[in-house]
C-alpha cells in the first residue's frame, strides 16, 4: 500500500524500518516512529469510528491523549485484547492488529447509521432517561441492544498471560511532563542533586519541542531536548520513564505513573533473555514536591458538521507534519481566534500543499506568525469563521462568514471555499486534570481563556498549564520551579543557564468557543461539543433550557464529558456553551471534576502481582500438608484454609460429616484448632483488665483454670468469645474466634492506650506460635494417656475447665480441658513446629479407637447440637449477651462497669420482644432449614407480612436422628413449644417448632466424666 | 493515599499502614453507671462529622501498634498535626490554622 500522505523528507520516523500493521481487515504499511494514527493518516484512512449515538463517520481530530475518535481494539490474538485504546498515544509495532470500536458490523457501511440518522431525531438528549428507563423491566433488553451498537470495545475472553508490576518509589521531585517547561524543570532540580522523576507519556520525550518552528541556541528545538535528556540520563539521583503516564495524583503527593514497557513492541509482551517482559508497571510516587508540566489541549472551535472526517486541531496538523512527516490532506482551511494556530497553515505551505485561506475570527489580527503568512501571500479572511463543513467521510468544502462574536451571529454574506481539510483553533486548555484529581478546582483566567490548577500544597504548574505557553516563557517558568522545588527539598540548587530563543510577537487570542450558524443552533446542522458522546451545542442548549443549570447537572443531561477521553477537548466549549446560554460568565458556570484515572488503564496494571494466590495471603496452620495428604476438603475462615471434612473413597460432604459426627459421640475425633486467635496477657494488672474486658467475673480464676468469656462492645453487644487460661498469677492466655483475633487484639490495646493507661498490662498475638489439637469423644483420655506420663488426666485431679502443663509425645505441652462438642475433650497446644510430630503420634495410637479426623462443618453440628453459639454466625453485632441466653456469663455484680454493662439497662437493650436465640425443630425431621430463612407467625402468607426472626445455623443431626436449627425468634424465650413458619422463594411454606437451643446432653453430663 | 507522621515512631508513614478509628477525644464517662440513658446515649452513638477540622483517633496497625490522635482537614485531607493520646491539640476549628507544619 502507498503511503500518499507521506512526505519524502523530514519527520522524526525512520524510513528504513517499514513497519506492515491491519486495521479494521486491511493491511497497511507505517514506519517506526509512527504511533497508529499518524501510520493511518499516512495511509489515507479518513473514517476511523462511528459515533456513539448517531453513528456518523468520524476521522482523527488529534495527536495525543486528547484524541475522541480514534478509540481502537487492539490485540492479534483472543488474549491480547486490549479496548479503548486511543490511535494516538499506540505506537506502530510489526504486525499490530487494530479494528474500530464503534460501528457495526463495520466503520464504512454501518447499520446503525441508517438508524442513527433516523433515530438521531428522536434522540435528544436525556434520550436514555426519557425512553429506556420505562417500563424499568425492559431496560436489560435495551441495554444489550445499544451496548452492542455503540461497541464501547470489548475485554479479552481469554487469560492475559502477561505480567505487571508494582513498584513504590519515593523522590524529592517529581516532573509530570517533558516539554519544554518539564525538561527546564527536572534540569534545574536535577543538577541540584536531589533524587528527580521525570516521566511523559508520549513514545519520545520533548513535547512541544519536537514539532517546534522555532529554534533554541540558533539549532532545531529538538537538539535541546536531545541534549538535555543525554545529561539527565548521565546523573545517578535521576530515574526518566518514557511512555509513562501519571494517571492519578492522590493526597500529600501521591502519583501513580503507568508505564507502558512493552506495549510499542507487540501486543503481548515479548521476551527477554528467554524470560517474558513485565508489560507494565505502575510506579507509586510519593514525592516531596510536583512539578506539573502537563502543557495544553487545543480547543477545537464548534462549528456545524464539525465531525466530518479532516477535521483536526490545528496543532496536531502541525504534529503530523512535523514529527510524523505526514501531511493529513490536501488543500486546508484554518479556522483561528489565536495567533499560535497560524502555525498549522505555515507547516502545510512548507510540505509543498494548497493552503486555501487562513479565516480569523479577529478584525486585525497582528503577530509574527500572521506576518509570515501574510509575506507567503497565504489569503487571510479577518473577522469571520468557518460556520459549517460540507461532505460525508471526508470534508468537501467549508462555509465561511464574517461574525459578531458578541452578538453570537453571523454578520455577512456566505462564502463556500473548497477544501478537504479544515483545521481550527479556539484555544488552550491547560491540562489540569491530575490537579484536579486532588479535589483543587480549577481557577479561570480571563487572560489565557482557560483554567489553570487549583492551588495544590506542594505542586507548582509551569509552562502551558501555568499560561505561560510560549516556548521562551516555558523553559523560565519551569527552569525556576525547578531551582525552587530542589530548594525547598533540602538541596542547593545552581541556576540554569536558559537557551536563548527568540521572542515570538503574538496578537491578542479571541474568546470563541461555538460559532454562530446563520440558523438558530437548535436547527443548524450538528455543530459537536464532544465527539466521542455525540454531544452537541443544540443538546446543551436544550438542557438549560429545562433548567438544568449546574455544569454538573448538564453534564449528566447530555453525557458530556462522560466518555473515556473525559471530555478533554470539548469540556471547556461545553461551558462556554452553558455560560453562554444562562447569561453568565465560564467561571460562574464553573468546571468539572476530573478523576483518576487520566487515561484508561488497564486491569492488569492497577493489579500488578496482586492476583490469583497472591490476591489475598492465605493462612495454612503448621498441619495443612497432613491434610492436604489426606484428602481434606478445604474451607476458607478469614485468610485461614481450614479442613472442612475429610471424605472418605466416594463419601458425599453429608456422609462425611455424619460419619465424622458419630466417631466424635461414639469414640474419639481430633480437630485442628491451631487458627484460634490467641494472645499473651501479661502485667500486674492483666486480671483487672480482663475483669474490664469479659462480661463475666475473673477476680476468682485459679492458675491452672480456664473459663469462657463473653466480650461486649460498649453498647452491650456482642463482639466476640473464646476461654482464656490463667497461666500464671500476671499471666493469662486468651483464644478469640478464628476471624476475630486481630480486631480483639486491636480492641484490647484501644481500652488499655485510650482509657486505661494506669494498667499495668501488655498484649501480644501468639496465634501462629501455638499450634492447637482438640480431641473430643469418650475415648479422649485413654488415647491422650498413652502419650502422657507426666500429666494426671483423672476426673477428680484434671477437672473440666482445668489445663495442665506436661509432656505430650514427648514435647512440651499445654493440654487445656475444654469442650466445644459437648465430649469429654482435651485440647493440646504445643509449639507450632512440634504440631506434625504430635499429630501423627495421636494417630499412631489412635488407630484402635478409631480416631476421625473432622473438620469446621462437623465442629459446627457438634456444637449446633449443644446450643453453643460462633459468633457471627448466631450473633450479627445487635445481639446482648441475653438474647442469647447467656445470662450466666454476666457479671451484673462486679465493681467496675465494664465494657457493654451500662448499655444493658438501655431501654432497647432490655426490651422483652427483641430477638432472642432459640431452637427450632422442623416439623418434617428430614428437612434441613435453609440458614438464613425469614421466620413468620402465621401460616397464611400474605406480602407484607411481619418478618420475627431467622435462621442462623441449620444441620441435620445423626445423633438426633432429625434435623435442627438455631434461630433468633423475637421473644423466643417466651415462644417454646410455638409453631412458626418459614416461607421460600419457591413458594413452600416450612413449619418448625420453636425448642431449647440445647438439643442433647442439655445437663453437660458427657464433659465432665 | 495520605501520608501519616507516627508521633511515636517519630516518621511519616503510608496510609496503609494505620486504621481510622473515628472522632477522637470521646470520654467514657467516669461512672457509667451514674449516667442517663441519654449521657449514655450521646457517649455511644453521636459523632462529629464537620466540614473542616477534625481531631481523628488513628492507630498505626501495621507499625508499632499505639493509638495516636490527628487533625486533619475533612475538606482538603490535609493533617494539620498528630499528637499522643492525652494531649491536647494545638490546631483547633475557629482558629487560624496556620501554624500547619503537618507535625
Ligand atoms: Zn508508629
Amino acid at each position: 500500500m502507498s503511503q500518499q500522505n507521506r512526505l519524502g523528507t523530514g519527520g522524526r520516523i525512520d524510513r528504513s524500518r517499514p513497519l506492515r500493521f491491519t486495521f479494521n481487515g486491511v493491511d497497511y504499511q507505517g514506519f517506526a516512529g509512527d504511533t497508529l494514527a499518524s501510520a493511518l493518516l499516512a495511509n489515507g484512512v479518513d473514517v476511523v469510528n462511528r459515533s456513539f449515538k448517531y453513528s456518523r463517520p468520524r476521522g482523527i481530530v488529534a495527536a495525543g491523549a486528547e484524541e475522541p475518535n480514534a478509540i481502537v481494539q487492539l490485540g492479534a490474538s483472543e488474549a491480547a485484547q486490549v479496548p479503548n485504546v486511543r490511535a494516538t498515544q499506540q505506537a506502530l509495532y510489526g504486525g499490530l492488529v487494530a479494528a474500530s470500536t464503534n460501528g457495526w458490523p463495520n466503520v464504512d457501511r454501518d447499520l446503525m447509521g441508517v438508524i442513527g440518522s433516523v433515530g438521531g431525531k428522536f434522540m435528544p438528549p436525556g434520550f436514555y432517561y426519557k425512553t429506556f428507563m420505562a417500563p424499568a423491566s425492559l431496560w436489560p433488553k435495551y441495554e444489550k441492544y445499544i451496548r452492542k451498537a455503540a461497541g464501547l470495545g470489548r475485554v479479552p475472553k481469554e487469560a492475559d498471560p502477561d505480567i505487571y508490576d508494582h513498584i513504590n518509589r519515593h523522590c524529592d521531585v517529581l516532573v509530570i511532563g517533558a516539554g519544554p517547561a518539564g525538561l527546564a524543570a527536572a534540569l534545574a532540580a536535577a543538577r541540584s542533586g536531589a533524587r528527580v522523576i521525570l516521566c511523559d507519556e508520549q513514545e519520545e520525550m520533548g513535547g512541544s519541542l519536537l514539532d517546534s518552528r522555532e529554534l533554541v541556541d540558533g539549532r532545531p528545538a529538538s537538539a535541546w531536548a536531545a541534549a538535555v535528556l543525554a545529561e539527565l540520563a548521565t546523573l545517578p539521583e535521576v530515574l526518566v520513564l518514557p511512555r509513562t503516564t501519571a494517571n492519578g495524583y492522590h493526597d500529600h503527593n501521591f502519583v501513580t505513573l503507568h508505564e507502558r514497557r512493552t506495549e510499542h513492541l507487540a501486543d503481548l509482551a515479548p521476551s527477554l533473555n528467554g524470560r517474558r517482559q513485565v508489560r507494565a508497571r505502575m510506579h507509586r510516587v510519593r514525592a516531596g514536591e510536583v512539578i506539573l508540566a502537563t502543557g495544553t489541549h487545543e480547543r477545537p472551535l464548534v462549528f456545524s458538521n464539525n465531525d466530518v472526517p479532516g477535521n483536526l486541531v490545528a496543532g496536531a496538523v502541525s504534529t503530523y507534519i512535523r514529527r510524523y512527516a505526514v501531511v493529513p490532506g490536501r488543500r486546508l482551511v484554518l479556522s483561528t481566534a489565536n495567533d499560535h494556530a497560524y502555525r498549522a497553515a505555515l507547516d502545510w505551505h512548507d510540505a509543498g500543499r494548497e493552503v486555501v485561506a487562513i479565516v480569523d475570527a479577529r478584525e486585525h489580527p497582528e503577530g509574527d506568525l500572521v506576518n509570515e503568512a501574510r509575506a507567503r501571500n497565504i489569503r487571510i479572511i479577518p473577522g469571520s469563521a468557518v460556520i459549517e463543513a460540507q461532505g460525508k467521510k471526508r470534508v468537501s468544502a467549508v462555509q465561511v462568514a464574517r461574525i459578531d462574536i458578541g452578538g453570537f451571529k453571523v454578520a455577512g454574506r456566505v462564502e463556500t471555499l473548497a477544501c478537504d481539510t479544515i483545521a481550527t483553533s479556539g484555544g488552550y486548555s491547560p491540562v489540569v486534570h491530575l490537579a484536579a484529581h486532588t479535589g483543587a478546582r480549577p481557577e479561570w483566567r480571563d487572560d489565557i481563556l482557560g483554567f489553570v490548577p487549583g492551588k495544590v500544597p506542594g505542586m507548582t504548574p509551569v509552562g502551558g498549564v501555568h499560561g505561560k505557553g510560549a516556548l521562551i516563557e516555558a523553559l523560565a517558568d519551569g527552569a525556576a520551579a525547578g531551582t525552587a522545588a530542589a530548594q525547598r527539598t533540602g538541596f542547593t540548587a545552581p541556576a540554569v543557564e536558559l537557551p536563548k530563543v527568540a521572542k515570538v510577537r503574538e496578537g491578542k487570542a479571541a474568546a470563541l468557543y461555538q460559532v454562530p450558524h446563520v440558523k438558530p443552533a437548535m436547527r443548524a446542522p450538528k455543530q459537536f461539543v464532544d465527539p466521542q458522546n455525540d454531544v452537541t451545542a443544540a443538546g446543551i442548549e436544550l438542557a438549560t433550557r429545562e433548567g438544568f443549570e449546574s455544569i454538573e447537572h448538564v453534564k449528566r443531561y447530555t453525557g458530556m464529558g462522560f466518555g473515556t477521553d473525559q471530555g478533554k477537548l470539548g469540556n471547556i466549549n461545553g461551558m462556554a456553551i452553558a455560560a453562554r446560554c444562562l447569561k453568565q460568565t465560564i467561571p460562574q458556570t464553573g468546571t468539572t471534576v476530573f478523576r483518576p484515572n487520566y487515561t484508561p488503564v488497564t486491569f492488569g496494571a492497577i493489579a500488578g502481582r496482586n492476583c490469583r494466590e497472591f490476591f489475598d495471603p492465605r493462612r495454612f496452620t503448621a498441619l495443612h500438608a497432613w491434610h492436604v495428604e489426606h484428602g481434606a476438603k478445604f474451607e476458607e475462615v478469614g485468610q485461614w484454609m481450614r479442613p472442612w471434612y475429610f471424605p472418605r473413597g466416594n463419601e458425599s460432604m453429608h456422609e462425611a460429616v455424619q460419619r465424622e459426627c458419630r466417631a466424635v459421640r461414639e469414640s474419639v475425633g481430633i480437630l485442628d484448632a491451631s487458627t484460634l486467635g490467641k494472645i499473651e496477657i501479661q502485667g500486674k494488672d492483666a486480671r483487672e483488665f480482663l475483669n474490664r474486658l469479659y462480661t463475666n467475673a475473673w477476680t476468682k480464676l485459679d492458675v491452672g483454670k480456664c473459663r469462657y468469656g463473653l466480650m461486649c462492645k460498649d453498647d452491650g453487644m456482642v463482639m466476640d468469645d473464646g476461654v482464656t487460661a490463667c497461666i500464671a498469677e500476671n499471666h493469662f492466655h486468651m483464644t478469640t474466634t478464628t476471624g476475630g483475633a486481630a480486631a480483639v487484639l486491636d480492641w484490647m490495646e484501644l481500652w488499655h492506650q485510650t482509657e486505661w493507661p494506669e494498667l499495668e498490662v501488655y498484649f501480644n498475638s501468639v496465634t501462629d506460635h501455638w499450634a492447637a489439637m482438640a480431641i473430643n469423644g469418650p475415648n479422649a483420655r485413654k488415647l491422650l494417656a498413652e502419650l502422657t506420663d507426666d500429666i494426671d488426666l483423672s476426673g477428680e485431679n484434671f477437672k473440666f475447665m482445668d489445663w495442665r502443663a506436661g509432656t505430650v509425645a514427648g514435647v512440651p505441652a499445654r493440654v487445656y480441658r475444654i469442650s466445644f462438642t459437648g465430649e469429654l475433650s482435651f485440647e493440646i497446644n504445643v509449639q507450632a513446629n512440634h504440631a506434625l510430630h504430635v499429630w501423627q503420634a495421636l494417630f499412631d495410637k489412635g488407630e484402635k479407637y478409631g480416631l476421625t479426623p473432622y473438620g469446621t462443618e462437623t465442629m459446627h453440628v457438634l456444637r449446633a447440637e449443644k446450643g453453643f453459639i460462633i459468633v457471627g454466625q448466631e450473633t450479627d453485632g445487635s445481639m446482648t449477651p441475653e438474647d442469647l441466653g447467656m445470662q450466666w456469663c454476666v457479671g451484673y455484680k462486679k465493681p467496675f462497669s465494664w465494657i457493654g454493662r451500662r448499655a444493658l439497662t438501655r431501654p432497647d437493650t432490655k426490651r422483652e420482644d427483641r430477638k432472642q436465640l432459640v431452637g427450632l425443630k422442623p416439623l418434617d425431621p428430614q428437612l434441613v432449614l435453609d440458614e438464613g430463612a425469614q421466620i413468620v407467625l402465621e401460616k397464611e402468607i400474605r406480602i407484607p407480612m411481619p418478618m420475627v426472626g431467622h435462621v442462623t445455623s441449620s444441620y441435620f443431626s445423626p445423633t438426633l436422628g432429625h434435623a435442627f436449627a438455631l434461630a433468633v425468634v423475637k421473644g423466643g424465650s417466651q415462644r417454646m413449644g410455638q409453631t412458626v413458619y418459614l416461607p421460600m422463594a419457591d413458594g413452600r411454606v416450612h413449619a418448625a417448632e420453636v425448642v431449647s437451643p440445647v438439643f442433647y446432653d442439655a445437663e453437660g453430663a458427657r464433659q465432665h466424666v | 493515599m495520605l501520608h501519616i507522621y507516627c508521633p511515636h515512631c517519630a516518621e511519616y508513614r503510608e496510609e496503609e499502614e494505620f486504621r481510622p478509628k473515628g472522632e477522637a477525644h470521646i470520654a467514657r464517662p467516669v461512672a457509667p453507671e451514674a449516667a442517663s440513658d441519654e449521657e449514655w446515649g450521646t457517649y455511644l452513638f453521636f459523632r462529629k462529622n464537620p466540614r473542616g477540622l477534625h481531631h481523628e483517633l488513628w492507630y498505626h496497625a501495621a507499625g508499632c501498634r499505639k493509638f495516636f490522635n490527628a487533625t486533619r482537614d475533612t475538606v482538603s485531607y490535609q493533617i494539620l498535626e498528630t499528637y499522643k493520646v492525652g494531649q491536647k491539640p494545638s490546631v483547633v476549628a475557629g482558629q487560624s490554622s496556620n501554624k500547619g507544619a503537618a507535625k
